[in-house]
């Protein structure tokens, strides 16, 4: 077989991306198609029903639960203030009445016969949803969200913590083999997005949160590093709700590890621009990476062609490979020979291999599974 | 065909049989075939699964999976339209096809009962044996206050719930209290912003218009027999089958693709742990055995057990070779890994090995350190998965029970488990890193290692991971099904015989005495001790043991045994390490020992290189 389906993570110098910006109730969308929009941008709301209070009336009037909803001084549906008296019991012959007042305000929702129990809404909770990618509305899906388009140069990583962050993209390394520590990081950083080399240390992630850069993107991290960070051992690779005080993506994976050279050089090409980066990871079904989308204006257009973003994933002679397991792990090269036969391992396992001319000009063989195209 | 019912076949009529597996990752399918009257699996293929961008459609990944078994096996079995071919005629077509899936993550459900020992304890028994990862368990005796209840029902987006709770006349508040934090939760679904949350009640029959009255329009309500009528006894069926219904017609329809697999399929689609516990539930029954299961993946560990005709099984839902590695690792810490290692190896480097292999689950093992590395993990997510199903496979809760003068010093109380190593007949491995481990011997090893089986206890693996597309079968041609399970599904690997009774250094722990065909052997075991007789697949072994004091193969502590072993691949393996296993506490006796039985069993021998 001289092809064969292997998912890589993309890195594009231009290509034309879409992102969906979707709520997750519906509501009202903001824009119209053909607006553009910038990336921090509002572009749909809605309102979340608030958080819900159960209050056991029954028990704090001390009445049977049927006789909840005559004892109710508010009915279903209106609206109540903090101190607002919810119930009174009609008591022994009118006298020793117990009252229960409310201790947070909403809307009664419902009064239940059966349990004694009122269940309290909050007020709506407001949801909004930016444009994240700065670009033109393509399509408004309505009362869910919209597209938005425009030309990018589009980066994947392979493991992020953290949300979505804009900012200018700006360098700490000078190259891509040098770690990325603290010394490097200043306060004009501040709010920016900050391109490291190789292994970011946790010292450096540590800087750059009093700092308070935007996002940090390096090669690799070292898991212990990583630990400190989180305060928790990162279990699945689930990612994107932390709240750490910056967004971290790193490119290549874990330890001592340098970003690979087209990454690093795109990303060199786009010193000053600004972005918009995600680190929201999620390895399951649905593979989700941490992304790097930086637009691009028109002058940076001039003379270069625009692509359809494409995922072939087909694995051929002559297309460029990352070696994603030891005994080679981050080392770079292209496809060479793909045998069809099984072989033998130095594990034991009979694999489907291939050849891997490195860029140092050096051969190996590798299993089929353990190489990722890198993708443009 | 769309439909949630089996079509009507004949058995008799029915030669080729196509099933495919819609995995996470990857779709497989074989190729059932009548031979000189016997069923037999013939051919494999396998191609990614489809589910997402470019192609969000499954089916794209069934055709290219069932192209390649076409291709392999020199049938054509898909048409011009991209459609399989029935019946089959000649070299074309198939004559039934079916499927499993769990593409999407699988089912995820929220279950939610009055008390967690009881109701909620059904309720959740009755989503796992479905099929379902349980995402969450609401009851009343939580400890969570109700907000904290309402908060948690918010946040997850499970693809149903399952509410119980309450015999049948028994308590209507708790139960109705229950639907009513549910209700203003407004739970929201995975999949599809449009549709609405199923929700299947299954408690209190006589509270279950109350509980009606409780939600509104925005949730699809439905009734089913109360999963717990009474305290003693358990109703699972209706609300399996339910869960069974509404994940086709509601979880699945949603995902893109669906629609048009179910309406190719002959047998409904179901949740593939759902199908692979129906297959250990029938060969149990078949052969009047107790018998336990194993599924090691990439996100979960799944383990099925059937004992005395009761049927568990739980999903560790972040117990896994690659996705949740780095849980496994968590879970049981570095050290319990590494005692499993007897090759030097650096911890921090070991460390950011298994985190890339979480972000890079594809990935196999090239090295023999990473090989060796990666059984130990194994042996450790088996180990953890089956701590959970013992604590969860107990008899039913609250059941009182009547004791008498002779039971004065016995503890036995309600909730035991009901899962006994010792009682144990058969044990099959499954998933990855057991079906495709270089060597049998190393299946059999992390088996041991994690199940530590008691008296005699038959080893075997899912060959070619088929047990999901035999479950299916099972429901539409049980001949058929265990057939095929028999004879190219399951492959014996021994026998293992192995005393309870703690590790004593330097003791004798029991004699043996074993005949067979080829076999003649007898010695002493001591104490830390594993030895490996070679016993072919056709060929059974008398083994006799004489236990030392504080040693019990089954009948008692010191008393003598006579067990028919079974051979397989591997063969007879005796393992004299104690139980619960416990490795010694310095570490230079214990890479002894450990080498000792990675030496005897043969678990590490030098490869044969190709090249490589």
């Amino acid at each position: 077989m001289a092809k064969a389906y292997s998912p890589g993570l993309q890195i594009s110098q231009r290509v034309l991306h879409s992102s969906r910006r979707i709520l997750p109730i519906p509501g009202d969308v903001l824009v119209q198609e053909g607006d553009r929009v910038t990336a921090d941008q509002i572009v749909a709301q809605t309102f979340m029903p608030g958080d819900v209070t159960p209050i056991n009336i029954a028990n704090q009037i001390s009445v049977a639960p049927s006789e909840v909803p005559h004892c109710m001084l508010i009915a279903a549906g209106d609206e109540v203030h903090v101190g607002d008296i919810l119930a009174r019991s009609n008591g022994i012959f009118g006298f020793f009445k117990s009252e229960t007042r409310a201790k947070t305000a909403g809307t009664i929702e419902s009064i239940s016969h059966v349990t004694g129990q009122v269940i309290l809404r909050g007020a709506p909770m407001p949801i909004q949803v930016c444009a994240y990618q700065a670009g033109r509305v393509k399509e408004v899906i309505p009362q869910q969200g919209v597209v938005i388009e425009s030309e990018v140069a589009f980066l994947q990583g392979i493991l992020g913590i953290g949300g979505e962050a804009f900012g200018t993209i700006t360098f700490a390394c000078q190259n891509k083999q040098e770690p990325l520590t603290a010394e490097l990081l200043d306060e004009s950083m501040r709010g920016k997005i900050v391109i490291g080399g190789a292994r970011m240390t946790g010292k450096a992630v540590m800087r750059g949160i009093e700092i308070g850069v935007a996002a940090m993107i390096s090669g690799g991290i070292d898991d212990e590093d990583l630990k400190e960070i989180l305060g928790y051992d990162l279990g699945v690779a689930v990612t994107g709700s932390e709240h750490i005080g910056t967004t971290l993506i790193i490119t290549e994976g874990f330890g001592d590890i340098a970003m690979a050279d087209r990454t690093f050089n795109l990303l060199k090409e786009q010193e000053g621009a600004k972005a918009a980066v995600n680190g929201t990871t999620q390895i399951r079904a649905g593979v989700l990476r941490p992304e790097i989308v930086i637009p691009l204006d028109d002058r940076s257009s001039a003379g270069k062609e625009t692509r359809q973003a494409v995922s072939a994933g087909i694995l051929e002679s002559g297309v460029p490979v990352r070696i994603i397991r030891d005994p080679y792990f981050g080392l770079l090269g292209q496809v060479g020979e793909m045998p069809t036969e099984l072989r033998t391992l130095e594990s034991g396992s009979l694999s489907r291999v291939l050849e891997v001319i490195l860029d140092s000009g050096e051969n190996v063989i590798v299993p089929r599974a353990n190489v990722e195209l890198i993708e443009g | 065909m769309n439909s949630t019912t089996a079509k009507q076949l004949d058995p008799d009529q029915i030669n080729v049989i196509l099933a495919t597996d819609c995995g996470s990752t990857t779709t497989k399918a074989i190729l059932i075939e009548k031979i000189n009257g016997e069923y037999r699996q013939t051919f494999r293929g396998e191609a990614p699964t489809t589910v997402e961008e470019p192609a969000a459609d499954v089916t794209v990944g069934v055709v290219n999976a069932v192209t390649e078994v076409g291709e392999l096996a020199g049938r054509k079995l898909i048409d011009d339209n991209g459609e399989i071919i029935r019946p089959a005629q000649g070299d074309t077509g198939c004559d039934i096809y079916i499927s499993t899936s769990s593409a999407g993550g699988g089912l995820q459900m929220m279950v939610a009962g009055v008390v967690r020992e009881m109701s909620a304890a059904s309720a959740k028994r009755a989503a796992l044996g479905a099929g379902a990862i349980v995402m969450d368990m609401i009851c009343s005796n939580d400890k969570r206050l109700p907000h904290e209840q309402i908060q948690r029902i918010r946040e997850l987006r499970p693809d149903m719930i399952l509410l119980a709770g309450g015999t049948d006349g028994g308590t209507l508040k708790h139960v109705v209290e229950l639907a009513e934090l549910i209700a203003p939760a407004k739970p929201q679904p995975r999949f599809g912003g449009s549709y609405k949350m199923p929700i299947i009640y299954a408690g209190n029959q006589e509270a279950a218009k109350l509980v009606e009255e409780a939600f509104d329009d925005d949730v699809k309500l439905m009734t089913v027999a109360n999963v717990r009528p009474v305290l003693e006894m358990e109703n699972l069926a209706p609300a399996r089958d339910a869960i069974h219904d509404l994940f086709l017609e509601h979880v699945m329809a949603h995902a893109p693709g669906y629609n048009k697999l179910i309406s190719w399929a002959d047998a409904p689609i179901m949740p593939t742990p759902g199908a692979v516990g129906n297959i250990l539930q029938t060969i149990a029954e078949q052969q009047n055995i107790n018998a336990l299961g194993v599924d090691i993946g990439g996100a979960t560990t799944d383990v099925f057990s059937v004992f005395d005709g009761t049927f568990n099984r739980t999903v560790s839902a972040n117990l896994g070779m690659s996705y949740s590695i780095s849980n496994v690792c968590a879970s049981a810490t570095l050290p319990m890994i590494l005692r499993w290692v007897h090759l030097d190896m650096d911890p921090r480097e070991l460390r950011n090995h298994i985190k890339n292999k979480m972000i890079r689950p594809t990935t196999i093992p090239q090295t023999r350190e990473a090989l060796v590395f990666e059984q130990a993990v194994a042996r450790e997510a088996l180990r953890l998965a089956y701590i959970q199903h013992k604590e969860f496979a107990t008899t039913l809760k609250g059941v009182q029970q009547q004791r008498t003068v002779g039971d004065t010093f016995s503890q036995n109380s309600s909730g035991a488990s009901i899962v006994d190593n010792m009682k144990l007949n058969l044990l099959v491995a499954s998933g990855g890193v057991l079906s495709h481990a270089p060597s049998m011997n190393q299946t059999a090893g992390m088996m041991i290692d994690a199940f530590e089986p008691e008296g005699m206890t038959v080893l075997a693996k899912d060959s070619i991971f088929m047990m999901p597309h035999l479950g299916v079968l099972a429901q539409v041609h049980p001949r058929a099904a265990l057939e095929v399970f028999e004879r190219d599904c399951l492959i014996y690997l021994g026998t293992c015989i192995a005393p309870r009774g703690l590790y004593r250094a330097g003791k004798s722990c029991f004699r043996y005495h074993i005949r067979s065909h080829s076999l003649k052997e007898s010695g002493e075991m001591l104490c830390g001790e594993m030895k490996l007789f070679p016993l072919d697949e056709d060929e059974q072994a008398t083994v006799t043991v004489e236990p030392g004091r504080g040693y019990d193969f089954g009948a008692g502590s010191g008393k003598r045994k006579e067990f028919q072993a079974r051979g397989g691949k591997v063969g007879l393996i005796l393992d004299a390490r104690g139980r619960p296993l416990v490795v010694p506490t310095s570490e230079k006796d214990h890479l002894t020992e450990l080498n000792s039985w990675i030496e005897e069993l043969q678990l590490y021998p030098e490869p044969a290189l190709t090249e490589v």
